[in-house]
């Protein structure tokens, strides 16, 4: 337990440990001292000025180290001759601070006319009117007039991008250097600094792409001005005119909370919109912050290539038909086929994975195994990446956190900093090496071996670990070869006694946002698909698109005998099917995911669905009313309900208690703007983890880690690598990401490169595929990098032989 | 009786207090609140700049603005936002002319007209090109194709602030 202090504020007595910060202790008691460049998730700098106060400390004996007194008995106060800044000021026993006296309100407002000498009156037009820290504070604190001239106003540029997806507006900065700051101390991409002094002083990017940062888009949150804004929503809406949704991201395991702001828009024949994407406050999850892959990939829904009519094949072809016909057509299908495979993506809701796993065989579409054993020995109830520091080993294996999970990255990053001791292991240099205590590299397919300091206690900081937390990957590793991974991780924390516990535990990094809900409702991937397939009485699909991933699997569902799909779009699997429905996205409809940490979190409807979709659940209950399977089909709470009652993990949670909220400090994201940031408020529920099931003695299969065979002439190990902007279902639609996006390369290390006799720019073709040479000196020898979802087949890493294009070819 | 008879005689042969409407109309006052238009500046371009603060001040939610960039390519507005929506619903506004108050540019301005009558719901909505005046002679519609560098600021800087 830290120290405690008691001091007073504006004669109310507040006890707060040492070391609180002036301006936090006040807020404690509801006093709100206002402030621009302080924020409370970063360090103080104190250059803004605007938290001046006044500050008296007990005046002591230095001979005696005794508190002096007056002559009525109090204790003598001593003032500083000049106003303090309480936001680097930390407290102290027996302080004394003022923040109503004349003093102090002169200050502040002698501040704010100083901040305003140069700041344009275009509240009007500029994106942050509305909601702004100056805005208010000016209406609170500030003069009413000033005393510089219009005349001298600095003219400076309006529009100058950092990047194409945030902007600059020179002359609106403060100078508070939140955004600096953040990304050099948060973000870890010291990408945008200040350059120049004085009056001249302006935010400059110094990267090619401009401002790259997987985090850009929460400088435009924390910047109290309209300084920086997003390309996304520059001009898109005034704030008072849009209502705030609450939801989930749907695009990695760490579940952020966001918010969506919609609006009605005549360009869209007055449908509600989505105009903009913003972290929704959970302290446990994401914090106040969000990746820009979830802040700007949320286009996909409004798409005009999203699925709106059921698709019947007749004489071989698509055609569209009313939905009883439809529904009539899967239900002929499926009745009497025999064994229904029934195959879920990680981004279907737990409530729709429950009612599809009635309907047949529930099985995951992934290359990640594992996940049943995260299930046993995962992270508990209380864990919270936030609280781990010192006396704690974090372990990452396989996984490049930076471009899977970039939320999960960037608290292991804070974490490290706290003192918690990060090991990174992977077989190639990944960003998070650079916060880690220790770095292991190994060969691709010696993974296991890497685990083995720990499990004999030769390793004295994780035999001497309080809490141990591994998150692993799957990059390198087949199906069988992450199983294996997962389950020697799995034996590493039982026997090192490091589960059951909060904040102890195995996390796997999956592809998906509800990977780990489909483990826990049940769904197994299988070990050999394209077979299973191609032999199934009946195929049902949902949120999946193996088809698209792999041409071998595109040839086993050719041969499937039937074949249901449900999906937003008309993909490779689609157009497959003998029957496609369309479904409702998640920003359409209500629903729970399982965060890769284990905790089920809800989202909510954010805007209205296209006519004609319809929730996966509902369809799924409707085939069975034909095919005489009963499925509960009227409600997300309902299913939820009894799902709760028939599985062990979820029984007693409540659909009600997901919503449940507490409390949360830094209070950010009020009415009152207080530090400024937009992030918003959590009034829809923190979610609840899931308490795990206890080791029961690991995965039914045995699976072991292929090793990487003797390459032939010409050939290389081939490694597929996630990269964040990918060209995934629900990505590829946000026109903002594309000059980001991940394009179809060949990463080799420039020796391997020269044995194959390739340079940069040479166009090799692999299974079909163009890929460009990239050299790139971090890659292993002999192994070439592919990012997924470009086109070549990505399920497992295997030995090609590359072809080279002919340069006339071309 | 006779009195009364009096004031009829005098009134048959005097002035008619009536107009024979829609033949003759009556000038309105000089602080009648009709019609809105929007403003152009004299090279054209439009006052609005589409900040929507006439949205917020409507007791009525009367008015519908959305917004755009501008570019110097295609100019609508002095600075870089400009109302690429800009919706009046006539049968909610009741001419109190806070919009007027509210607006930063002077842009929009309640004019005389009155005879506002619609066959349905949907004419009674006045979009942008209806309430739009026309450009000054001589000048180029908008959008216009601009020098860059020239057009920065939106809200033109008021000579006396008080008035």
């Amino acid at each position: 337990m830290a120290k405690e202090v008691t001091l007073t504020i504006d004669g109310k007595s507040v006890t707060v440990p040492a070391g609180t910060l002036v301006v936090d202790a006040a807020k404690r008691i509801g006093i709100d001292i206002p402030v621009f460049c302080y924020h409370p998730k970063m360090e103080p700098v104190g250059m803004c000025r605007m938290c001046l106060v006044e500050i008296g400390r007990p005046v002591i004996d230095r001979a005696t180290g005794q508190v002096v007194l007056d002559e009525s008995g109090k204790t003598k106060m001593q003032f500083g001759p000049k106003l303090e800044t309480s936001c680097t000021t930390p407290v102290s026993e027996g302080m004394a601070v003022v923040t109503n006296s004349a003093k102090a309100v002169d200050g502040r407002r002698e501040i704010i006319e100083f901040i305003l000498t140069s700041h344009p009156l275009d509240c009007p037009i500029c994106d942050k009117g509305g909601e702004c820290p100056l805005q208010n504070l000016t209406m609170a604190h500030g003069p009413g007039e000033s005393r510089f001239l219009i005349d001298e106003k600095m003219k400076l540029a309006k529009h100058v991008p950092l990047g194409e997806l945030i902007i600059l507006d020179r002359e609106r900065c403060i100078q508070c250097a939140r955004c600096v700051r953040f990304q050099s101390d948060i973000a870890g991409d010291p990408v945008i600094a200040f350059n120049h002094r004085g009056r001249a002083l302006e935010i400059v990017t110094h990267s090619e792409p401009g401002f790259d940062s997987y985090f850009s888009g929460n400088t435009t949150d924390i910047c109290p001005v309209g300084a920086l804004t997003t390309a996304d929503f520059r001009f898109g809406a005034r704030p008072w005119e849009q209502k705030p949704a609450a939801s989930l991201c749907s695009h990695c395991p760490v579940g952020c909370n966001m918010t969506y702001n919609v609006r009605r828009e005549a360009a869209s024949g007055g449908k509600l919109v989505i105009k903009r994407a913003m972290p929704r406050q959970n302290e446990q999850v994401n914090e106040i912050w969000m990746c820009d892959k979830g802040r700007f990939a949320y286009h996909y829904a409004e798409s005009s290539e999203r699925l709106s009519k059921p698709l019947v094949r007749k004489g071989g072809e698509l055609v569209e038909v009313e939905w009883d016909e439809a529904l009539n057509a899967a239900a002929e299908g499926l009745r009497g086929a025999g064994q229904v495979l029934a195959l879920a993506g990680g981004r279907l809701p737990n409530e729709d994975l429950f009612a599809l796993g009635k309907l047949g065989k529930p099985v995951l579409y992934t290359h990640h195994g594992g996940g049943d054993l995260v299930a046993q020995v995962g992270l508990g109830p209380d864990s919270n990446l936030g609280d781990l520091g010192k006396g704690s080993v974090i372990l990452v294996i396989a996984s490049d956190l930076h471009e899977e999970a970039p939320i999960w990255w960037l608290r292991l990053k804070a974490a490290a900093k706290r003192g918690a001791h990060l090991i990174v292991a992977g077989a190639r240099p990944t960003r998070l090496e650079e916060y880690a205590a220790q770095v292991i590299r190994y060969r691709y397919g010696e993974e296991i071996a890497v685990l083995h300091p720990f499990l004999d206690g030769s390793d004295a900081d994780f035999a001497n670990a309080e809490n141990v937390v591994i998150f692993y990957g799957n990059e390198g590793l087949d199906l069988a070869g992450s199983s294996a991974l997962a389950q020697a991780c799995a034996e590493l924390l039982v026997q090192t006694n490091h589960t059951g516990r909060a904040n102890n535990g195995l996390v796997g990094v999956w592809a998906n946002a509800n990977a780990q809900g489909a483990w826990e409702l049940g769904f197994r991937p299988s070990a050999d698909l394209a077979a299973e397939l191609a032999e199934a009485g009946a195929v049902y699909i949902a949120a999946a698109d193996p088809a698209g991933d792999d041409p071998a699997l595109a040839a086993a569902l050719d041969k499937a005998r039937f074949v249901v799909v449900q999906e937003l779009f008309l993909t490779e699997t689609a157009a497959r099917a003998a029957v496609v429905l369309p479904v409702q996205a998640n920003l359409e409809r209500e629903g729970t995911y399982v965060s890769g940490e284990r905790r089920v979190q809800r989202f909510y409807p954010v805007i209205y669905p296209p006519e004609g979709t319809r929730p996966d659940f509902e369809i799924i209950a409707q085939v069975g009313a034909l095919i005489d399977v009963p499925v509960e089909g009227r409600a997300v709470s309902l299913l939820f309900t009894k799902l709760a009652a028939e599985l062990k993990p979820f029984n007693g949670l409540t659909y009600q208690a997901l919503a449940q909220r507490v409390e949360q400090w830094p209070q950010v994201g009020r009415a009152d703007l207080y530090y400024g940031g937009t992030s918003y408020d959590n009034k829809l529920g923190l979610g609840v983890q899931l308490p795990a099931a206890g080791w029961q003695g690991g995965a039914a299969e045995q699976s072991r880690i292929a090793a990487v065979p003797q390459l032939g002439e010409q050939e290389v190990w081939l490694v597929p690598v996630t990269r964040l902007y990918d060209n995934g279902q629900t990505v590829k639609h946000s026109k903002l990401l594309d000059q980001r996006r991940a394009v179809p390369t060949l990463s080799l290390h420039p020796d391997t490169a020269a044995k194959l006799g390739l340079e940069v720019g040479a166009r090799v073709t692999v299974d079909d595929a163009a890929l460009a040479v990239v050299l790139d000196a971090t890659v292993p020898a002999s192994v070439g990098l592919v990012p997924r979802s470009t086109g070549v087949p990505s399920s497992a890493p295997r030995a090609v032989k590359l072809h080279r294009v002919a340069e006339t070819a071309r | 009786m006779l009195k009364g008879l009096f004031v009829t005689l005098k009134e048959l042969i005097g002035k008619p207090v009536t107009v024979s409407y829609p033949e003759e109309k009556r000038p309105v006052r000089s602080r009648f609140k009709g019609r809105h238009t929007l403003k152009r500046y004299d090279n054209g371009l439009e006052k609005c700049i589409g900040c929507a603060l006439c949205a917020a001040a409507c007791p009525a939610d009367a008015i519908f603005v959305e917004s755009a960039e501008n570019t110097d390519e295609e100019r609508y507005s002095p600075g870089e936002r400009y109302a690429s929506t800009y919706e009046i619903n006539f049968l909610r506004c009741i001419f109190c002319g806070f919009c007027e108050d509210a607006c930063p540019t002077e842009a929009i301005v309640l004019g005389d007209t009155y005879e506002l009558s619609y066959t349905d719901r949907a004419t009674a909505i006045y979009p942008k090109e209806l309430l739009l005046e026309p450009v000054p002679d001589g000048v180029e519609t908008t959008p216009q194709q601009t020098p860059p560098g020239m057009f920065t600021r939106s809200v033109p800087e008021m000579k006396d602030p008080t008035d």
